[in-house]
This record gives structure tokens, C-alpha cells and sequence, in this order.
């Protein structure tokens, strides 16, 4: 690496400021448009920044700087907005974010298994097709789910209604997809109701989500070594023994940094959340940062909003942590 | 989609053909009762995938503007009146889809070059030399990852609005925050950096910078270095290098992170709803955006859907064309130190 140290000390002061100087560009702009943004945040989260004090900036005369009060407010939910708790939200969001990559991954594998099957007949054209749903850009998906969902135009309810005069009944469903507030099944979190609209999002989002899981996981599929299976046959393990014993194993290095990637993606789908539910009926489907979004948006409380990105700063932070120890240690796993 | 080893190379049309429905398994055919099985749940997930699919096209090339009261999933005419529509008066107001496109394009386009022209030196300094303070600069580059979304829209909505240039009238104009009019004068206001596709381009430029440092730098790590030893041997020094060798050598991932940035920015929709405020400078995705829900219970719904498919043609058609790139990138990145 040190290409510097077979030269001759002459150029050796110039050559060791030369990392520095291709550095320059992007420290340049970033310093501009990105740190000094960062600290100018961390500044105004100490202050009651409104609308009033947009012409003047941190010189008008109508700003206070008013300490921690923003970051007590908002942990203890003293804002005078409606149904708004702070770890509600940040537990509905973990959750958001967990119970979407649980089905995500498991779906997305087994799902790539079945198309691995040797023999079996139009593989090529249902890999061809499967993937459809990644390559439709996230908000055009919600967008779409969003109509589907609709409780007297939507195709889900259509779909419903079809599917159940099959079965003798013949009134109309009518579901209440993304307004009703009560949640079906009480309880199943506590602390943060989930609303039939989660479980609408939970249906669109598994739909946009699986593929990307099945074509990683056909991937590394195919990089599995067939004599694997074959000497396992020949040793009388069954197919499923095979499943839980070769194809598992050997899938995990894979799989666990791709779920690690949607774990993250799935934690902060802005796009998503906020064209399809926007975080209502009522917040119940409210992420941390569609909530931040709304401060800044339409409440234009903006120390409130610095104070509540900084927090979501510390909460990706940790959420960085946990998922590099995780996938370090499936990491030396796999090494093993 | 790699090529599986397995499958015979014949065309679908062959096998179809020729495929064998006796019964009769030879070897390590599959038997017949688990493929029909098999067969049954790919269609079954085929359904499942599709549905929404084949309901915004159908959609889409229906005449009628009246809210679907039956499902259809297979359309029945094709007409193409609604993507006329959309093309020929995108919103209520008068701005031309053209100038909806060119804000789009222009808008992800431009941030995604400009954050590659930057990025791309950051990413061969972190790449390729040893210097102190390497990790603390790289950490600080690699901070904006974890302010996701709207972690930085707060402050630079805030900065950029001081960014003003106002006619103070008497033939003088002010550049505000350096200048400003005479006490007491109040001032036309002419431009608000805040209020402009400029505005919005900086303030994504922000958020898609570290991403290309982190990509390229990944990429940039896996090229030998005896290249560069065979180079330094030959008298080329580390400009040259750099320019000759690497940038040549980084040409394909650097089209790949042009394209990743430009699926992202394309559907920006943060930063743009929060400062624009004038339709002229509206994107696709936010027109997309107010086709739908609260503010659109008078748009048609065959309008929504040609333009839903209209903003995701884009993106679509860069996926498929670099899937495995795309793919591969997540299997294998990750900040190696």
C-alpha cells in the first residue's frame, strides 16, 4: 500500500500529504452542505425554533435557548400533539422493522428452494417474473397498495368479496383497511396497537420485500456444491435432513447480511410508510422518521425536529452496533 | 438471474414441447405428483405477484375515470386515453409533463454525477493509502449513512432558506445572508435557494454522497494492488496511477453507483416536498404523490395508474438491466476497515 516509501525522501513530505489532497473535494463539500448542517441541528435542538425565526436564523430576536426542555418534551410526550408517545413509536418501529424481516427471509428461501428443485418446469420463467416487485420503485408500490387497500374502491376488498360469496356469503366486504382504528387483534404488542393498517402494510411490504430475499438466496443456491447432496443421499439423509443440515448452513453467511440489509431499509422505509398510511390512523403506523418528517412538514416546530433527529441519530447508532455484532459473529461462523 | 448449471440450455418453447408427462420418472427426475404440486404453488405465488401488476395496468388502459366497482385484472380494452391525460396535463396546473420530467431528470441526474466526481477520489484516498486520521475522517464521511431520510433536511431547509437574493429596489439587488438591504427597505424577494430544484439538488447531495464513498471504496478494495506496484515499477506515479489505471479499471462500478443514486433520486420525495412550493418545479414523484389519498379525490384512477407506471418505468428498466451488479453489491459489501 505504501507506494510512497520506495521513493526517494525528497518528494516524501508532498507524497505523505497526497491521501489528504484527494480528500479534499468531498471533505470540501461535505463540509459545507453536511457538517456544518450537523452542528447547526445540534444547535437549534437546544432552542425553540418556529416559523417566526426562519428570515434570521439563530440572530432573531424571538429565539430562546431553552436547554433540554425539546428532549424532555419528547421523551416524556409533553408536545402538544395528538396521540403521540415517543417509545410507542420507537417500539412500533423495531417491530415494523423485525416482524417484516421474519417473514421476509424465511419466504424469500424457502421460496428460491422450490425454484431449485432440479426437473421442475418453466423455472427460468417464474425467476424472470418473481423479481417483478424489486424493480417497482418502493413509493409507486405503496401508492398502488394504497388504492388496492381502498375501503370502497380498493381491489382488496373486491378480492374479498369475490372470495367469500364463494363461500355462501354474499354481502359486500367492507373493510376499513386504512382508517379503522380498533385494532383486530388486541394485545398482540403490547404498548403499540396495531391497526388494520399495519396489516395492510405488512401485505404490501412482504410483497415488494420476498424477492429481493429469494434472488440472494438463489444465489448463493447455486453456489452450493451438488456432491454435498449427492454424498448426503447416499448416506440415506432425507430431504428435509438435507434442507436443515446442508442447505441452511450454508445459506446463512448469505442470508444474514441480507437480513441485516432489510432490517435497516424496512427501519427507515420513509417512501413507503408515508405514501401509503402516511403514520395514521391516528399515528398507529407512525416510524420514527415519518414522525420527524411531520415535525418539520406540517407542525414546523424546528427544534423540536432537530432535537427528535439527533435522538433518531443515537437510535440508528445503536442500531448499527447490535446488527455489525451480529453479523460478525455469523460472520466467524461461517469462517469456522 | 445466473444461469443454473442443472437445467438443459433449451428453449422454453422446446422443453414445453417435448417435456415428459407419462408418469414415468427415469433417474433423478422429478416424479410427476411433485411437480403438479410444485407447479400449483409457483402458480399460486405467480398469482400473488402479479395481482397488483396486471390491476394498476389494467388500470391504466381503461377509458373509464369513474372509481373501479369490480375487480379486473385482465384488461378488456386497451386504451391509452389515460396516459394521454397524464402526459398532456399531469396536474391542475398549468405545467407541462416535459417540465415534470426535465426536473426529474435533471434533479437525478445531476446530483448523481456530481456525488460520483466527489466521491470517487474520497473513495481511492480511503482505498488505497495509510494516513493518519484515516479512520476518524472515514467515520465522519460515513456519519450521514446513519441520518437516513430526514436526519439532515431540519438544518439545511433552515441555512438554505437565508440563501436569498432580493431586489432592494433603486436598481440594487442584495445576495442574502452576505448582504442585505438597507435598513427598512423591505425588499423583492427574486430567488430563495431553499425554494429552487437547486436548493433541493444540494440538500441530496448530502445524503448521497456517503453512500458513493462507501460503494466505491468497497469496489476499489477488491483491484489488485500489484497493478499499481507494476505501475509504480514502471515509473508511473500515483496521479497517474490513479488516472490511468484505477478510474479505467472502476469505469463499470462507477456506472453502477451512478445508476443505484439515480433509482434513489429519482424517487426522492423528502426533500423536494418539504422546500419546493412552486408547481414549475414540481418532480414526477411528487406528482405522483398528490394523485393519491387526500388530495386527490378528484383525479381519476386510470390517470393514477398510467402515471404510477410511467414513474416507475425508469427504475424498472436500470434494475433489470443491472441486477446481478445491484444484487451483488449486497451480498458482498459491507465497510471493511
Amino acid at each position: 500500500m505504501e507506494i510512497a516509501n520506495k521513493k526517494n525522501s525528497g518528494t516524501k513530505i508532498k507524497r505523505n500529504l497526497l491521501p489528504y489532497y484527494y480528500l479534499v473535494p468531498a471533505f470540501l463539500i461535505m463540509g459545507v452542505i453536511t457538517f456544518y448542517p450537523l452542528i447547526y441541528q445540534v444547535i437549534i435542538s437546544f432552542t425553540n425554533f418556529e416559523t417566526k425565526d426562519l428570515l434570521l436564523g439563530l440572530k432573531s430576536p424571538t429565539l430562546e435557548f431553552i436547554g433540554l426542555k425539546n428532549y424532555i418534551d419528547i421523551f416524556t410526550g409533553a408536545l402538544p400533539v395528538e396521540n403521540f408517545s415517543f417509545f410507542r413509536v420507537l417500539e412500533f418501529n423495531f417491530w415494523w422493522a423485525i416482524s417484516n424481516v421474519f417473514l421476509h427471509v424465511p419466504a424469500g428461501v424457502l421460496i428460491a428452494v422450490m425454484l431449485n428443485t432440479e426437473g421442475l418446469w418453466f423455472k427460468k420463467l417464474y425467476r424472470a417474473l418473481y423479481i417483478l416487485p424489486v424493480v417497482v420503485p418502493p413509493i409507486v408500490v405503496a401508492t398502488v397498495w394504497r388504492n388496492i387497500f381502498d375501503e370502497q374502491y380498493g381491489a382488496m376488498n373486491q378480492l374479498l368479496t369475490f372470495v367469500s360469496t364463494l363461500f355462501g356469503h354474499l354481502d359486500p366486504v367492507h373493510l376499513r383497511w386504512l382508517t379503522e382504528y380498533t385494532p383486530p387483534i388486541p394485545g398482540f404488542l403490547p404498548g403499540a396497537p396495531l391497526t388494520l393498517a399495519y396489516y395492510a402494510m405488512m401485505i404490501a411490504n412482504f410483497w415488494l420485500g420476498w424477492p429481493l430475499m429469494s434472488v440472494i438466496a438463489t444465489g448463493a443456491l447455486q453456489s452450493i456444491p451438488r456432491d454435498l447432496y449427492e454424498a448426503a443421499s447416499i448416506d440415506g439423509a432425507t430431504g428435509f435432513q438435507q434442507f436443515r443440515n446442508i442447505t441452511i448452513p450454508l445459506l446463512a453467511p448469505a442470508m444474514m447480511p441480507a437480513a441485516v440489509y432489510g432490517f435497516t431499509i424496512t427501519f427507515n422505509l420513509f417512501g413507503f410508510v408515508f405514501f401509503m398510511t402516511g403514520g395514521g390512523p391516528a399515528r398507529s403506523t407512525e416510524i420514527l422518521i415519518t414522525f420527524a418528517y411531520n415535525l418539520v412538514r406540517n407542525l414546523r416546530w424546528y427544534g423540536v425536529a432537530a432535537a427528535f433527529a439527533v435522538i433518531t441519530f443515537g437510535v440508528a447508532l445503536v442500531v448499527l452496533l447490535i446488527t455489525n455484532r451480529v453479523t460478525r459473529a455469523t460472520q466467524s461462523y461461517s469462517e469456522a | 438471474m445466473s444461469e443454473n448449471s442443472q437445467t438443459p440450455k433449451k428453449n422454453l418453447l422446446v422443453r414445453f414441447l417435448t417435456m415428459n408427462t407419462s408418469g414415468q420418472t427415469s433417474g433423478r427426475d422429478l416424479p410427476l405428483w411433485r411437480q403438479l404440486l410444485t407447479q400449483i404453488l409457483c402458480l399460486f405465488i405467480l398469482a400473488s405477484v402479479m395481482f397488483p401488476i396486471m390491476y394498476i395496468v389494467t388500470l391504466s388502459l381503461s377509458s373509464k375515470t369513474t372509481r373501479p366497482s369490480s375487480l379486473q385484472l385482465i384488461p378488456t380494452e386497451i386504451s391509452f386515453v389515460a396516459y394521454k391525460q397524464v402526459l398532456d396535463h399531469p396536474t391542475g396546473n398549468p405545467v407541462t409533463f416535459i417540465q415534470l420530467l426535465r426536473n426529474s431528470v435533471g434533479l437525478s441526474v445531476s446530483v448523481g454525477l456530481v456525488a460520483l466526481l466527489v466521491a470517487v477520489t474520497a473513495a481511492y484516498s480511503f482505498s488505497r493509502f495509510n494516513f493518519k486520521m484515516r479512520e476518524v475522517l472515514m467515520v465522519l464521511v460515513f456519519i450521514p449513512l446513519l441520518m437516513q431520510g430526514v436526519g439532515l433536511v431540519t438544518p439545511l431547509y433552515l441555512l438554505l432558506n437565508q440563501v436569498k437574493v432580493v431586489d432592494c429596489g433603486h436598481g440594487i439587488t442584495a445576495l442574502m445572508p452576505l448582504m442585505a438591504c438597507d435598513a427598512g427597505t423591505k425588499g423583492k424577494l427574486l430567488f430563495n435557494l431553499r425554494d429552487s430544484l437547486l436548493g433541493v439538488g444540494v440538500a441530496i447531495t448530502a445524503g448521497a454522497l456517503p453512500f458513493a464513498v462507501w460503494n466505491l471504496k468497497g469496489y476499489l478494495d477488491t483491484i489488485p494492488k500489484e497493478l499499481e506496484e507494476a505501475a509504480a515499477i514502471d515509473g508511473a506515479d500515483t496521479n497517474q496511477t490513479f488516472w490511468k489505471i484505477i478510474l479505467p479499471l472502476a469505469a463499470p462500478q462507477l456506472a453502477v453507483t451512478f445508476f443505484i443514486g439515480f433509482i434513489g433520486n429519482w424517487q426522492e420525495f423528502v426533500t423536494s416536498w418539504l422546500f419546493l412550493s412552486q408547481p414549475k418545479d414540481y418532480t414526477l414523484a411528487m406528482t405522483l404523490y398528490n394523485m393519491t389519498g387526500q388530495y386527490a379525490s378528484s383525479i381519476p384512477w386510470n390517470r393514477f395508474a398510467a402515471m404510477a407506471i410511467i414513474v416507475a418505468m425508469p427504475v424498472a428498466v436500470v434494475y433489470i438491466a443491472l441486477q446481478k451488479q445491484i444484487v451483488g453489491g449486497l451480498t458482498t459489501g459491507g465497510v471493511k476497515g
